[in-house]
């Protein structure tokens, strides 16, 4: 019995039926990482005690017959911009190096208390900025469908050790698409809820309007579960909402005949033939379930990765000013002064797309920029935001490819910093408007190797519920083996 | 190209960043390249547009309101656990004021 490729709930039966204990799963995901991740390389740091302590504690709990929580026993891996009290939290900077976090993100503390097991933390580019994982300051993590590839990005590694059997499921962030690109790249399925549906207490701030924990998993189910655990109000996070956190799993199994589909035309412009064709076999997938299949126009998407990119730079450099050598973190050895001692530790500590960001931003921010650049992309996130409260009058959920492009080839799109901006297109539009977004696994490329391709389901604020009934439905019909 | 060097060496003086001279000249056209594409959206007229700050959504009330009351904190030796320096219990900093 091969403990690391179950679900949740397929986990939760072993337990109950005495067939496997807590300690066994969580061991059988270490022994495997100690071979496979040599070379998909996903893991940044293990936690191997703090995982097989809780799964002993679920093991003491089982054998007194008490009730177990839901996660009870479920190895997890958790994105290293996630806080994990007494564990490394590097954001995979050299900045963070020999950082260890002093307390749990609320994310992490609620899966804990739901029985979870954090067995490591996971890859990503570094401070979450870029889309294949290649900006990590320590090293890249590879695609397991294709070693050559990249996982996407930013929470690669999120999404690789998922993929790979590494851990049931990850926590990983989105700011711009971090978590839906690399489900679509690793073939999993991964969720942003809406802003302020999960706490961010405790992730390492990027883009503060913009940034989300969400989950990884490889079924819906999973995701549903895990999202229910992490989603809710918690008064060390103001921008949390305070709404109602329906039952998630309950739900899913619910008749999506009459569904309304909306399918944006602008997201089919000049798309890849092998991803268009995978999506209309998607589409035609919903039609034979009874959805209604509607076209609908979303005007302002042309201009998201201009916007977008503003905004989350903007935000990134008067988040990141926070690193200077004083309170936590990496500082230069060699120096003249106060200042100098900034200026060489941001310099030695920072890599290359962390700093073209910080530019960037501190640009767009500057006398004289402000307006042209930072209010303008305010005035659009407006716009962009009210091409989707437009279109949710007409459609329930909206469905678009995840991603332009299939996996690409490690270093093939380093040099172009705009050329991998650009392929965020299908992602950062959710993002900026503040809704919910799932990607699912939507079939393959034709050619050897055969890639994953995703398909991307977004819903209105705080219908994380119709959104993920949408994605199951889309899963029970045989839509991720298209 | 719009921006020179010397725009880049100011901004990165802005930003406490020491850029060597090889990353100047690296990061000159890149960010060129991404501000001009930035320019498309000039081609929409907002005039009339509010701008969107952050995401909001219907609340009960406003949540971000608590009680003031005093919470427990970090103790001093977590809180300079992570620090580079430190010394008689202090983040330790090079000299800020300089004596008479």
């Amino acid at each position: 019995m091969d403990l690391t490729a179950l679900t949740i709930p397929e986990i939760r039966e072993r337990l109950t039926e005495r067939e496997a204990s807590a300690e066994e799963v969580v061991r059988a995901h270490l022994d495997r990482i100690t071979t496979r991740d040599q070379e998909v390389r996903a893991y940044l740091s293990l936690s191997p005690e703090r995982a097989l302590e809780q799964a002993r504690k679920i093991d003491r709990k089982i054998a007194a017959g008490g009730a177990l929580p839901p996660l009870a026993g479920v190895p997890v891996a958790v994105k290293d911009v996630i806080l994990t009290r007494g564990l490394k939290t590097t954001c995979a900077s050299r900045i963070l190096e020999s950082y260890v976090a002093p307390y749990d993100a609320t994310a992490v503390q609620r899966l804990e208390a739901a029985g979870a097991c954090i067995v490591g933390k996971t890859n990503c580019d570094e401070f979450a900025m870029g889309s294949s994982t290649e900006n990590s300051g320590f090293f890249p993590t590879h695609n397991p469908h294709d070693l050559a590839r990249v996982p996407g990005g930013s929470s690669g590694g999120s999404g690789a050790a998922v993929a790979a059997n590494l851990a049931t499921v990850a926590l990983g962030s989105d700011t711009g698409g971090s978590i839906r690109q690399p489900a679509a790249f690793c073939g999993i399925v991964g969720m942003m809820g809406t802003y302020g549906r999960v706490s961010r207490y405790g992730l390492v701030a990027f883009a503060s309007s913009l940034d989300h924990i969400g989950p990884f998993g490889r079924t819906v189910g999973d995701v549903a579960l895990v999202l229910e655990t992490i989603a809710g109000r918690d008064s060390m996070d103001s921008t949390s909402a305070d709404v109602p956190v329906p039952d998630y799993v309950a739900g899913l199994d619910r008749d999506v005949s009459g569904l309304r589909v909306g399918v944006p035309k602008e997201y089919l412009a000049g798309l890849n033939p092998e991803i268009g064709d995978n999506l209309q076999k998607a589409i035609d997938i919903f039609a034979k379930l009874g959805c209604k299949i509607e076209n609908i126009s979303l005007p302002h998407t042309d201009y998201a990765i201009a916007c977008y990119y503003i905004i989350c730079t903007a935000e990134a450099s008067s988040n990141l000013a926070r690193y200077d050598g004083v309170r936590y973190g990496f500082r230069s050895s060699e120096y003249s002064d106060l200042r100098d001692m900034y200026r060489k530790t941001r310099d030695r500590g920072f890599g290359a797309e962390v700093k073209r960001r910080i530019m960037l931003g501190t640009h767009v921010l500057s006398s004289g920029y402000y307006d042209a650049y930072y209010l303008k992309a305010q005035k659009v996130r407006t716009l962009i935001a009210r091409d989707f409260i437009e279109a949710f009058d007409k459609v329930d959920v909206i469905v678009t490819p995840t991603s332009p492009i299939p996996p690409f080839k490690l270093g093939e799109k380093m040099d172009d910093p705009l050329e991998m901006y650009l392929a965020d297109i299908y992602t950062v539009t959710a993002s900026l408007a503040g809704i919910p977004g799932i990607s699912v696994p939507c079939g393959k490329t034709k050619s050897e190797p055969r890639l994953p391709l995703g398909m991307q389901i977004f819903a209105k604020h705080f219908d994380e519920a119709r959104l993920l009934e949408a994605a199951h439905a889309f899963e029970k019909a045989g839509g991720f083996e298209l | 190209m719009a921006l020179t060097e010397k725009d880049v060496r100011y901004v990165a003086e802005l930003a406490h960043l020491e850029l060597a001279e090889e990353e100047v000249k690296k990061f000159l056209p890149q960010l060129d390249s991404i501000l001009a594409y930035m320019q498309k959206l000039n081609e929409l007229d907002t005039t009339e547009v509010e701008p969107m700050a952050q995401v909001t959504y219907p609340a009960a009330e406003n949540p971000a309101l608590r009680k003031d009351r005093p919470r427990p904190t970090f103790h001093q030796d977590e809180a300079l656990g992570n620090a580079p320096e430190r010394g008689a219990d202090y983040f330790k900093v090079p000299r800020v004021i300089e004596r008479e």
